[in-house]
């Protein structure tokens, strides 16, 4: 073992004080016919081999030299401040703040993260992590199920697909059905959800009404509307929000949302091939029982002094069992610092610089290749720093760029079979005016 | 009584403990570490970003502009400060924490053991920290190469057909298990009919709580004298009814189930599927493969076994095995060896080799139909994958089967060496962890664990879980882990002890353990009653 | 720990009280419960009007630790509730057959009372 303290003497010394002769005797109790025939796993590495063969896979990755995708996982600059905070051994080596005495530094640094997520949400209550933006939206619509006491939800089409999907998955196990809001994804449409096709599947068996802002293609949607349409047949409205645009757009409180849940991933946590991420949940406070996840509540000690613990813990499985909220156990508490952390850094008006910034190279980018006569956007809606344009042969121009390091951004009839030759682009903070160039000319190269 | 005049009191298990003074007497608290908010001043400032060149703004103006009514009309009240005075705060902050880079974490159930530091250097590298979900495959053959063999180990490891990393965390990996168990009823025409799962009295309480999440309903199984299950009970409660079981093996009074066989075989006579909670695979790797005996799927628990650290509450990662049967309903898409040859691409990669030609890819969506689809976004938890593959190829199949060999000694040496001071319900050869009973201090001293559990961190160790298994009477669960030296342990042990002996001549001092940590035992009663989970700025009652 | 009851009441053995005062009777839970539960931390009330089936669940209550269904001792129709728990759940433990009631009903049934136990003998179900 590679990490072992333990010399021969230790052995012989635990095995004389247990009164066994070998470490066999201590499995005598497997039965033979059920003890473990093969166990091929390959021999052990020495920390510069295994150097080697790590450095072998992650240089396998060919990473592009301009990137122009997003479609849910977005590349921001990440301060060095945040790794170094997540890199304390203090917090990432705890495991979940069972003994408040000596986890008081987890356990603030979640009810800070619960108060940002307020803040930027505009909700009264905020959970303490979700494993990502899909499952805190599905938990949220299994939430939205049992405060309503229906068992039908409706959501847009122009929902993340993968977030869909997931909404599927966890819906198939109860057997809650699921009706789409077709957006308006045809020729010359807004690429939005119109209000009027919410209205039309929204009846009051339907527990909510799934929508997200920006959605999909980068549309901003009618929220109040959705929200009303909702409202009027007494179901929720679930908003799945990007956590940046929040800087810009209203928060989800303000619209009328009841429950709202982002992918955190875009503060501050690096893209690592799909996770960890964090799932970002909020909602108000009268709703709070029936919320899924870990909550962190303010108190104080017998001398007076403040500290935080996990609290409303009857909602949870280790003492509701079968009657729990969700089965929600270990959640993503690591990257919720790193979100608590960089939001600290950039705050309200880095935030906003962070988003106008995407923002205005989303539309910088759209705009020269309207200029240029390379593509035209998809839809007319206004957009945010994600924007849907439609580049004629896009398939064969993409798998060109990407030869060239350049990622045109997120082939959408790959979701969407309509939405032919129609490309993704999404702009960050990062995305530079020499990208943008460099977009124009390889598309101008491959006409 | 009057409210106004009443003491609150801090609940513990029994329900009785320490006085409090009444958050209503309204004196200010005295602060450890400030909020982070408290140290905001206007226009401060960490980090700085460019502004928009003149061309981009022009151009930008030509595109529609958000609507009026979607705008957001005040800033959100985060934090503005330096970067200093951010890094102090969080630098703070973790001081105030006990950690395994600190100190002894017995915490049973949870496999505390040391995470290795080139697990981190390898998540870091910036092939994998800055790999794109989204990216074509031809761009991530590295993070689908590293997926699919990490699958591979898990197969070899578990003795299962195939393995899916895509759950987020163990409790995510009971939904998929559950859900695929549900949607083989299902192909089979029986998915109305088994409406059941069966647990035992000593499960995980995610185990209820996942199997009513897919909609079944759960039925107890109570466990026997010697700590397993009855098998009786058991045989006489299956029938076409039940879905599955569901199992944690070793149990989580870290006794290994010794008539598995016999169980195993009653739950598939009556066609039901059979689910191992693998939380506590440390302790029997190399030596039981549960897939090879004949469980039909099974998550594991990377953050316990394989070293991911757990960061105070997640990310961990929850892949799941599963046997043949279940094998067509498998989260999608999976990471797959599209051209090539496994053996030579495995064989090449044991050898820090790669090998040309293979090509791998993620599955096509609906080549599958019977798949439950995604129960996330993207793969998994990547950044815990590359730990897990790292930890994995460091320690190879013999260092694997040395971390169970040495996890199971030293908690069978803390059986022992604590067996006079503490009551153990069941004495027998444990696996890697052992959960005595406070009774006896209890009934003879009036200290509950959670007293022992208090004065355990006087000594800066963490304590045990407690009141887990729930069929223990004031249960403390310990699991030493292989990465603590004998002279941990011991110390472990002095302490234990020690605890023990003031129970019976000090026992009004355990009952205020502790004193040393930076807060005593807090208002939990409190915190629940009158939920403060915000900062509120100022606003009327707050703070 | 409340080693007596009221010789008042009648009692469950889901450890409800009821207090009957002609049609109308007044329920809560019993000191031993209250113990047993620890700090009561939340009580999830029915809303008045909702028909209360003796022996079945009628709300949830809960301790830091711990959570309890509610069951009815007595059939009947919900008329008041204690609002005052909303606030202080606290009440049920320092005043558990006073200020600690839960709901108050209108008995549909008086029969249902002697299916219930009078003090000395829920003391002694409770005894050891």
């Amino acid at each position: 073992m590679a990490y072992s303290p333990h010399t021969e003497a230790d052995h012989r010394r635990m095995l004389d004080a247990v009164g066994v002769v070998s470490i066999e005797d201590l499995f005598a109790d497997i039965p033979p016919a059920v003890r473990a025939d093969r166990f091929a796993v390959p021999p052990p590495l020495t920390e510069q081999e295994v150097r080697g063969e790590l450095s072998r896979l992650a240089g396998r990755n060919v990473l592009p030299r301009v990137s122009f995708l997003g479609a849910g996982a977005y590349r921001h600059l990440v301060p060095a401040v945040v790794g170094e905070v997540i890199g304390r051994a203090e917090f990432a080596t705890a495991y979940t703040p069972y003994q408040p005495e000596v986890s008081q530094g987890t356990l603030q640094s979640i009810y800070e993260f619960q108060s940002m997520v307020c803040e930027l949400t505009g909700m009264e209550v905020a959970s303490a992590s979700h494993y990502d933006g899909a499952t805190a939206t599905a938990e949220a619509a299994l939430m939205a199920c049992r405060l309503t006491r229906r068992d039908r939800i409706a959501v847009s089409s122009a929902v993340h697909p993968q977030v869909r999907e997931v909404l599927r998955t966890y819906c198939s196990g109860p057997g809650i059905e699921i009706v789409e809001v077709p957006a308006e994804l045809a020729e010359g449409g807004s690429g939005l959800t119109a209000p009027d096709a919410a209205a039309s599947v929204l009846d009051d068996d339907v527990a909510c009404l799934v929508a997200q802002q920006p959605n999909f293609f980068g549309g901003i949607e009618p929220m109040r509307e959705l929200g009303e349409a909702a409202h009027v047949v007494g179901a929720q409205l679930v908003a799945l929000v990007e956590p940046t645009s929040l800087a810009i757009l209203e928060a989800p409180g303000g619209y009328g949302a009841d429950i709202v849940t982002a992918e955190g991933q875009p503060l501050g946590i690096p893209l690592s091939f799909g996770g960890p991420y964090v799932g970002l949940m909020a909602a108000r406070m009268a709703s709070v029982r029936q919320m899924p996840g870990r909550l962190v509540g303010a108190t104080r000690d017998a001398q007076g002094r403040k500290g935080y613990v996990l609290t409303l813990q009857a909602r949870e499985q280790h003492i509701r069992r079968e009657k729990a909220a969700s089965n929600i156990c270990t959640n993503q508490a690591l990257c919720a610092l790193a979100a608590t952390a960089y939001l600290s850094a950039v705050g309200p008006d880095g935030l906003r610089e962070v988003a106008q910034l995407s923002m205005t190279q989303a539309r910088h980018t759209a705009a020269a290749l309207e200029e240029a006569g390379l593509g035209e956007r998809r839809f007319t809606a206004p957009y945010f720093a994600e924007v849907a344009v439609r580049v004629p042969g896009a398939a064969r121009r993409h798998a060109a760029l990407l030869e060239r390091g350049i990622l045109a951004g997120h082939p959408l009839w790959t979701d969407y079979p309509d939405l032919d030759d129609t490309l993704l682009l999404a702009a960050t903070e990062l995305t530079t005016d020499d990208d943008i160039a460099a977009l124009v000319d390889a598309l101008e190269a491959t006409r | 009584m009057s409210v106004a005049e009443r003491a609150g009191t801090v609940a513990d298990a029994s329900g009785r403990g320490a006085a409090f003074a009444s958050p209503s007497a309204g004196e200010a608290a005295t602060v450890v570490e400030p909020l982070i908010f408290e140290a905001s001043a206007p226009g401060r400032r960490a980090v700085r970003f460019p502004q928009p060149s003149e061309r981009a703004r022009r151009v930008a103006t030509g595109q529609p502009d958000l609507p009026a009514g979607s705008l957001r009309a005040t800033a959100p009240r985060l934090p503005e400060v330096s970067e200093l005075d951010l890094l102090r705060h969080f630098n703070r902050l973790s001081q105030l924490n006990h950690a395994i880079d600190l100190g002894f974490y017995p915490l049973g159930s949870c496999t505390m053991k040391y995470n290795p530091k080139v697990n981190e250097w390898a998540a870091a590298l910036p092939g994998f920290a800055a790999s794109h979900p989204v990216d074509p495959a031809a761009s991530s053959q590295g993070s689908l190469e590293l997926e699919w063999l990490l699958g591979e180990l898990l197969r070899e490891i578990s003795g299962f057909a195939a393995v899916s990393l895509q759950p987020a965390a163990g409790a995510h990996g009971e939904l998929t298990g559950m859900l695929m168990t549900r949607a083989y009823h299902r192909a089979n025409g029986q998915g109305e009919t088994r409406t059941r799962v069966l647990v035992p009295d000593s499960a995980h309480g995610t185990n209820p709580a996942t199997a009513s999440m897919v909609g079944y309903e759960t039925v107890t199984i109570r466990s026997n004298e010697r700590g397993g299950i009855d098998l009786d009970a058991l045989r006489a409660t299956l029938d076409e009814r039940t879905a599955a079981l569901m199992i944690t093996n070793p149990s989580t009074l870290g006794i290994f189930e010794d008539q598995i066989d016999a169980v195993l075989s009653a739950v598939h006579e009556v066609g039901a599927i059979a689910y191992m909670d693998g939380a506590n695979l440390n302790a029997i790797l190399g030596r039981f493969r549960p897939g090879e005996a004949g469980f039909d799927v099974m998550h594991f628990n990377l953050h316990k076994t394989f070293s991911t650290p757990h960061g105070g509450g997640g990310p961990g990662a929850g892949p799941v095995g599963v046997g043949e049967r279940l094998v067509p309903f498998l989260p999608g898409p999976q990471p797959i060896l599209a051209e090539g040859d496994p053996d030579t691409v495995r064989r090449n990669a044991w050898a820090g080799r790669s090998t040309p030609g293979a090509r791998f890819a993620l599955e096509e969506p609906g080549s599958r139909p019977e798949s439950i689809g995604r129960v996330r976004m993207h793969t998994g938890n990547f950044g815990m994958f590359v730990r897990a593959y790292t930890y994995i190829r460091s320690n190879g199949g013999a260092g694997l089967r040395a971390v169970s060999d040495d996890a199971v000694l030293a908690a069978n040496y803390l059986r022992v060496r604590l067996a006079d001071a503490y009551d153990l319900p069941y004495d027998r050869i444990c696996k890697h962890e052992v959960v005595f009973s406070g009774r006896r201090q209890k009934r003879a001293n009036g200290v509950t664990t959670l007293d022992i559990a208090k004065a355990i961190l006087d000594h800066g160790i963490h304590p045990p879980t407690i009141y887990f298994p729930l069929i223990v009477e004031e249960a403390l669960m310990i699991e030493p882990t292989e990465t603590e030296s004998l002279e941990t342990l011991d110390r472990f042990v002095e302490a234990m002890h020690e605890i023990a002996d003031r129970a019976g001549s000090d026992p009004g001092s355990l009952r205020r353990a502790p004193v040393t940590t930076p807060v005593g035992r807090l208002d939990e009663a409190g915190a629940a009653r009158r939920p403060d989970l915000r900062h509120a700025f100022g606003e009327t009652g707050a703070e | 720990m409340s080693s007596t009851y009221p010789d008042d009441l009648r009692y469950s053995k889901e450890h409800e009280w009821v207090r009957a005062d002609g049609s109308q009777a007044t329920i809560g839970i019993t000191g031993f419960a209250a113990d047993e539960l620890g700090d009561i931390v939340f009580v999830e009330l029915p809303e008045p009007g909702t028909r209360l089936q003796q022996f079945g669940t009628f709300g949830v209550i809960e301790s830091v630790k711990a959570v309890s269904d509610l069951y009815a001792p007595v059939s009947g129709e919900v008329v008041e509730i204690n609002e005052a728990l909303r606030d202080q759940p606290e009440l049920v433990n320092d005043d558990p057959y006073g200020e600690g009631w839960i709901v108050k009903v209108s008995l549909s049934d008086g029969a249902e009372l002697d299916q219930l136990m009078d003090a000395a003998t829920y003391g002694e179900s409770t005894a050891g």
